[in-house]
């Protein structure tokens, strides 16, 4: 009976207690739908926007079998700042360097100069010759050829110097030259390189002059060696997506496309260090100056050109051949607008008033009428302002650099444009909201890098300090030099080749000429002549 | 299992406010975890790099090390996951409670709003000294002196067991 009558409130109390231990459990299932609906609206979103409409497809894998199939000797004609980079690139570095950049590892584990070089790949080559006409320089080439610190296989040798790059160009062992003097003398050594059977990598700008650019173009055309010019971004994995992205028209026309140099340090306007043991009797001034059109006896204005040769037109084309250039390359890669009809620029000397003579602001356009295009690049060296560069279509604008990063280095970023035609529903619908952007492009996001310098940083905002290929950091410079070895040792055409090469000379010498002349330049691609 | 003191007991507004503050609490690291685990470039890298005050050297050894990065990821990732769940459902609510403390305390001593430091993110409010996280940090002390799982949560059948 007693039995009886407990069973019902016993049943009550595991019915509560149930109740009570499961009582947030309805929460908990409430947490999971929401869930499902925002990743289910999240993915509705993602399908309707560019990430989806864009093949995904990662850059170029390195092909590393080529390398081992032909031992290349190689010889550095300047060995400057850029040529040791460039060494470096194939696998050489001083012991000066390695054992700095691996102190700085050390130091900062953020710094991860030292394992980028370590992990470069054996690219099967030495470098057997070296010519620099200051004794220094020359010597540290060959330190680097021998130190034992570098990727891959021992060096098999020590280099050999020669005073003057026409010994180096008759040594018989050498395969491949690379060209890293300043500008004025990259077309006599080129256009004597190829006529010597020697492959050439040569710094960009590609030349001095107009005349001297044809002059190589058809040296290289006629000699059939294997040319590649200076312009690392080719190997930018950021600059194929971008290709990639413009070709499928996701940008709609494309009628303005804007291209800045902003820079404000005195290392960024070429007021380079003097180095200390540059005197008469270690730099070969007379060799140096010799095919410039204006000619000093050495003393201390010497001292200076020698080693801050961009400051004047002697020696190079100030912003034109040094940053121009890479930026109008990037953009020839994207979309491939070749030479402009018409350029014209104007600027002048108004921050750096040091000697040069060279403007240190100053602004081209460049006209493609056949394109229905215009090319706008404007350069200052006394503002750090970012600008960054940015295609401009009717129905989206990409953004490189500039403030278009979000805290990573060379990416970009594409936003659509609130008239746009093509996304005209979505905008409507409010799928795609002109304020943020709809294809964010940022390699490495989950590495992180330790840029530190302004200059630094301004490379590396164009993308031509580092890259990644599957996510792993590389230098684009290595990678450069690797396309041109692997072109030399299978015979195809290494990616800036001496089409894309003479693009970027003729160009960027239009609005040189067009500065000087104080008047718009034509391009006569008949006759090959500037009118 | 602690009890629970017996006025809050019997005061049904204090017990639910302990469990709704319990379930909140839960439902944001939930969330934050599996936000984290849905995302394949989360990182807890970016976070770290902005470090400031006494961990930041720590911040940056993590940072620079692969495999520590890719533990703190994983440690993020899965902890706050486990400790939404168990916060929500009340399950092991009384341990959980002092391993999202520890949690929280930890993103408060990495990036502290001090004066004098400035960070790079942009923050979403306006903090001197006291931030949500700190904040969030008392509450769980709080949820962790006065346990409610045991008489709302899964915990109560595991209780059940171990007194039956």
């Amino acid at each position: 009976m007693s039995d009886k009558s407990n069973q019902p409130s016993e049943n009550n109390m595991d019915r509560r207690n149930l109740l009570k231990g499961l009582a947030t459990v309805p929460v908990f299932g409430l947490f999971l739908v929401n869930l499902w609906r925002k990743i289910r609206r999240d993915s509705l979103m993602k399908s309707n926007l560019l990430s989806d409409l864009v093949q995904e497809k990662s850059a170029p894998a390195v092909i590393s079998s080529l390398s081992d199939s032909r031992h290349l000797n190689i010889g550095i004609i300047g060995y400057g700042g850029r040529g040791s980079h460039l060494v470096r690139g194939a696998g050489f570095a001083t012991k000066g360097w390695t054992d700095t950049v691996s102190e700085n590892a050390r130091k900062n584990k953020l710094d991860k100069g030292f394992a980028t070089f370590m992990s470069q790949e054996d690219l099967n080559c030495s470098l057997v010759g070296v010519c620099d006409l200051f004794d220094v320089r020359a010597n540290q080439a060959i330190d680097a050829s021998k130190n034992e610190t570098r990727p891959g296989r021992k060096p098999q040798g020590s280099a050999n110097r020669y005073r003057h790059y026409k010994d180096l160009l008759a040594d018989d062992k050498i395969d491949a030259v690379i060209v890293a003097t300043p500008d004025h003398w990259h077309s006599r050594i080129t256009i004597d390189a190829a006529k010597a059977g020697k492959h050439v990598y040569c710094e960009k700008g590609l030349t001095r002059t107009f005349d001297e650019a044809v002059d190589v173009y058809d040296t290289v055309k006629e000699t059939g060696i294997t040319f590649q010019l200076g312009h690392q971004n080719r190997q930018v994995e950021a600059n194929e997506k971008a290709k990639q992205i413009i070709k499928q028209g996701l940008l709609g026309p494309i009628n303005l496309v804007e291209i800045a140099t902003n820079r404000n340090s005195p290392w960024g306007a070429w007021v380079w260090d003097i180095h200390p043991e540059g005197n008469a009797k270690t730099i070969d001034w007379d060799t140096f100056q010799e095919p410039s059109p204006n000619k000093i006896p050495f003393g201390e204005e010497a001292l200076e050109r020698f080693f801050r040769w961009r400051m004047w037109f002697d020696y190079g084309t100030g912003l034109s051949g040094d940053l121009l250039s890479h930026d109008f390359d990037a953009i020839n890669q994207m979309m491939d607008i070749g030479i402009p009809k018409y350029a014209s620029s104007t600027g002048g000397i108004y921050f750096y008033k040091d000697g040069r003579d060279v403007p240190d602001v100053w602004n081209a356009t460049f006209e493609y009428p056949e394109k229905d295009l215009t090319l706008l690049y404007s350069a200052t060296l006394s503002s750090n302002s970012p600008r960054g560069n940015k295609i401009m279509g009717h129905d989206a604008t990409m953004q490189m650099g500039g403030q278009s990063g979000g805290g990573s280095v060379h990416g970009f970023i594409v936003t659509a444009d609130s008239e746009s035609t093509q996304y005209k529903d979505r905008l409507e619908s409010g799928i795609i909201n002109p304020k943020y952007p709809i294809y964010t492009y940022s390699p490495g996001s989950k590495q992180i890098d330790g840029v530190t310098s302004a200059t630094s940083r301004y490379f590396a905002n164009k993308g031509l300090l580092y890259t990644y290929r599957e996510g792993k950091r590389v230098d684009p410079t290595h990678l450069h030099i690797k396309d041109w070895l692997d072109s030399i040792r299978n015979g195809s055409q290494p990616r800036c080749n001496i089409e894309v090469a003479f693009h970027e000379a003729v160009t960027c010498h239009m609005a040189t000429e067009s500065y000087f002349q104080g008047r718009r330049i034509e391009w006569d691609p008949v006759n090959r002549k500037l009118v | 299992m602690k009890k629970l003191n017996s006025a809050i007991l019997e005061n049904r507004c204090q017990l639910y406010g302990l469990v709704t503050l319990r379930a909140l609490i839960g439902w944001h690291f939930l969330y934050e975890g599996i936000s984290k685990l849905i995302n394949p470039y989360w990182s807890s890298a970016a976070y770290l790099l902005d470090s400031k005050w006494v961990f930041s050297g720590l911040a940056k050894t993590i940072v620079s090390n692969p495999t520590l990065l890719g533990i703190s990821d994983y440690v993020n990732m899965w902890g706050l996951t486990l400790v939404g769940v168990s916060l929500l459902l009340g399950i092991f609510s009384r341990y959980t409670t002092l391993v999202g403390m520890g949690f929280v305390i930890l993103y408060y001593l990495f990036a502290p709003p001090l004066l004098g430091l400035e960070y790079g993110r942009p923050g979403e409010g306006s903090y001197l000294i006291v931030n949500k996280n700190l904040i969030e940090a008392c509450a769980l002390w709080v949820l962790h002196s006065f346990p409610t799982s045991h008489i709302i949560g899964l915990d109560r059948f595991f209780n059940q067991s171990a007194s039956n």
